[in-house]
């Protein structure tokens, strides 16, 4: 069956063609994907309000009190009013928070770090201390009422001492924690961004529709790196412009240095991402193997605590993990406004995982 | 004519296991839609996304409009359009923003609008694709294949989970299409839409093509243009030999106790059934006569049905 060649309809399309330049499909894919980002409220809270929430709250659960007052139990007793006398008029009242409490209950709130130490009066001059050498602030309250008991019952110091106190900004744990902080949200978009969203797309089969037009494929990679540098201006700018609102905190490094090497860790962890994203058919499957990739890193890096507690012989092994160099290099430029040729030697570890990682995952690539 | 699509000794073996395509060969002529009608399962979507340039063949040749994937993988992107069985396309574009990235895709696109308006999508095209119902996605889904003007048209099961009016819908944007001298190539697993909408046809079971032609050709070669189904009353359906002597009548066929008989003449046929039924004193439960159609080419050739639910 032949069907009649010519048809006006024909010409009136043809009269009707665009013409396409080279950049039309990578500009049109990153204008959709920043569209639909923009879209999807979940992508906006877990790249932009999540580590705002979560420095917001570490912030002050952390914060520098004016006087880090340590909570004590006074075990109740015959003797346990003259104790609390004794300490209450101590130099060192305003920080020691002590009650009468019977035996049991300061026992507990030992154990359950209510309390930093429980001190029982056996007689007017002899009393015990309970407290749990593991933890810092029962270790350090123990000196810091046993000094307060003596001085009061008489004891005399033989030197004579000031003490100035500094938390200057630039030394508090939130000038630590917010470089950390934007150094896992580069990691956490970077490898969501990349990651999830290729998978999510090869599930849909809209990978395999987009490579069944010409779309060119280096193109469609490049406008998905493009739209996550895009963000990472956005994910900086706003952290860091919390920190400094919100904590008065210093920016001592300039802010295209701090991009800069924002660009070169979204760029990595972008290329850890296609990896871990190059061959996974299902959603569940990549991010049982992101998590895999990420919880390591989220612990070891520093980004809530420093690394250097680790043990000396972990100290090589974490200092070669992808974030570790990103969260110093953050640390370095932010707070003490470190130059980046300094960080040659942490810029050179990021561009080796990424570079490595970008190439793995173009080799292992799967469209469909 | 030349051939658009040709395709020869085409065969894909997964995993050096399942055979999903064994030997098959095609050729479809320009301006035509040619129509893979066969069961789930049949092969029939390894096939066309082979022809499609998706999946590599594991042996076998391929060309269409006279290029090979191999040669000219861009230029034949370019030219042909390509609807998936099952695409999930971005939920929060719109429909005109998803036809507007398709076309980015291509050098010399047809503007989004016109392919919107030709889709009947116009009054749609601010809402997201997450809004449109089956029918709409699944024009949307055509949209993006025709948005690249493409001389070539496949579509891997169009209208599979459309209600009725979406699918003539459907068959109306195919034929206008085709009108404009693009040739299709299209699977289905409808019977009505492949007697309706195709000018040929290839019935595929098992990876092979077991029937090819006009849908009139091959209802034609059944023998009979008729059918007469009856059933008895009880579980009598007697014996096969008695209804094939009966005048006219080319071929027997008892399904679960429905007889189908394909004949030339049913008026020569049905008095000698009925005089049959009367002589056994047997009770005639049910009796239809219809022309023959594409199902029964099928089950004629396969001795199953199209689709088995």
């Amino acid at each position: 069956m032949t069907v009649a060649p010519q048809n006006p309809r024909v010409e009136s399309a043809q009269a009707s063609t665009l013409r396409n330049g080279r950049w039309s499909g990578f500009l049109h894919l990153i204008s959709a994907r920043m569209k639909e980002l923009r879209r999807e409220p979940e992508v906006v809270f877990w790249m932009f309000v999540f580590p705002l929430l979560l420095s917001f709250g570490l912030g002050i659960a952390f914060r520098n009190r004016p006087a880090d007052a340590t909570s004590i139990a006074i075990a109740s007793g015959p003797y346990a009013e003259n104790a609390l006398a004794l300490i209450q008029k101590s130099a060192q009242k305003t920080s020691i928070r002590a009650e009468i409490v019977d035996q049991a209950r300061a026992a507990q709130g030992l154990r359950l770090g209510k309390y930093d130490l429980v001190v029982e009066a056996v007689s007017p001059d002899r009393v015990q201390y309970d407290y749990d050498p593991a933890r810092p602030e029962s270790v350090l309250s123990r000196t810091e009422v046993n000094d307060a008991l003596q001085i009061s019952a008489g004891r005399k110091n033989a030197v004579e001492t000031t003490a100035v106190a500094s938390s200057d900004p630039g030394s508090r744990y939130i000038d630590f924690l917010i470089p950390g902080l934007l150094g896992m949200n580069l990691m956490n978009s970077g490898m969501w961004g990349m990651g999830f969203a290729l998978v999510d797309m090869r599930q849909r089969k809209l990978l395999k529709r987009f490579v069944a037009t010409p779309m060119r494929r280096g193109d469609f990679l490049l406008a998905l790196l493009g739209s996550r540098l895009l963000l990472m201006v956005a994910e900086v700018g706003l952290l860091l412009g919390f920190g400094v609102v919100v904590f008065h905190m210093r920016v001592l490094g300039s802010l295209w240095s701090i991009l800069l090497i924002g660009a070169i860790g979204a760029i990595t962890f972008g290329g850890l991402g296609l990896l871990t994203a190059s061959r996974a058919q299902k959603i569940e499957t990549a991010s049982g193997l992101m998590n895999l990739v990420m919880m390591p890193l989220w612990i070891f890096t520093g980004v809530f605590f420093s690394y250097e507690r680790f043990p000396a012989i972990l100290q090589p092994f974490i200092k070669a993990l992808p974030l570790t160099p990103l969260n110093d290099a953050l640390r370095a430029t932010i707070l003490e406004g470190a130059s980046l040729a300094s960080q040659s030697g942490r810029i050179l570890i990021l561009v080796l995982w990424g570079g490595i990682s970008f190439a793995l995952a173009l080799r292992w690539f799967r469209w469909t | 004519m030349s051939a658009v699509i040709q395709c020869r000794d085409l065969r894909k073996t997964y995993d050096g296991k399942v055979e999903a395509v064994r030997g098959l060969n095609l050729e479809i002529r320009a301006g035509e839609c040619f129509g893979l009608l066969g069961p789930n399962g049949a092969g029939k979507t390894t096939t066309i996304e082979i022809l499609e340039g998706l999946l590599e063949p594991t042996s076998g040749e391929v060309s269409i409009l006279g290029q090979t994937w191999k040669s000219h993988p861009r230029q034949l992107r370019e030219k042909i359009g390509i609807s998936l069985q099952e695409t999930r396309l971005s939920e929060k574009l719109t429909v005109r923003e998803t036809v507007e990235l398709f076309a980015s895709f291509y050098r010399e696109p047809r503007p989004a609008s016109e392919v919107l308006g030709d889709l009947q999508l116009e009054e749609k095209a601010d809402s997201w694709v997450g809004k449109l119902s089956g029918g709409q996605r699944q024009r949307l889904a055509v949209a993006t294949a025709l948005v690249g003007s493409p001389r070539v048209l496949f579509l891997d099961e169009p209208t599979t989970g459309l209600d009725p009016q979406s699918r003539r819908q459907l068959w109306d944007i195919i034929r206008a299409f085709q009108k404009t001298g693009g040739t299709v190539l299209l699977t289905t697993h409808y019977m009505d839409e492949a007697e309706r909408l195709c000018d040929r046809l290839a019935i595929v079971d098992h990876g092979q093509i077991i029937a090819e032609g006009t849908p009139a050709e091959l209802i034609a070669r059944l023998g009979g243009h008729h059918v007469v189904e009856f059933s008895l009353a009880g579980d009598s359906h007697g014996k096969a030999e008695t209804w094939q002597t009966l005048p006219g009548v080319d071929s027997v066929r008892n399904d679960d106790g429905l007889v189908s008989l394909s004949v030339r003449e049913p008026h020569r046929t049905i008095p000698a059934l009925l005089d049959v039924v009367d002589k056994q004193s047997a009770q005639l439960e049910h009796l239809t006569t219809r022309q023959a159609s594409l199902e029964d080419v099928f089950v004629r050739l396969t001795g199953r049905h199209l689709r088995e639910d």
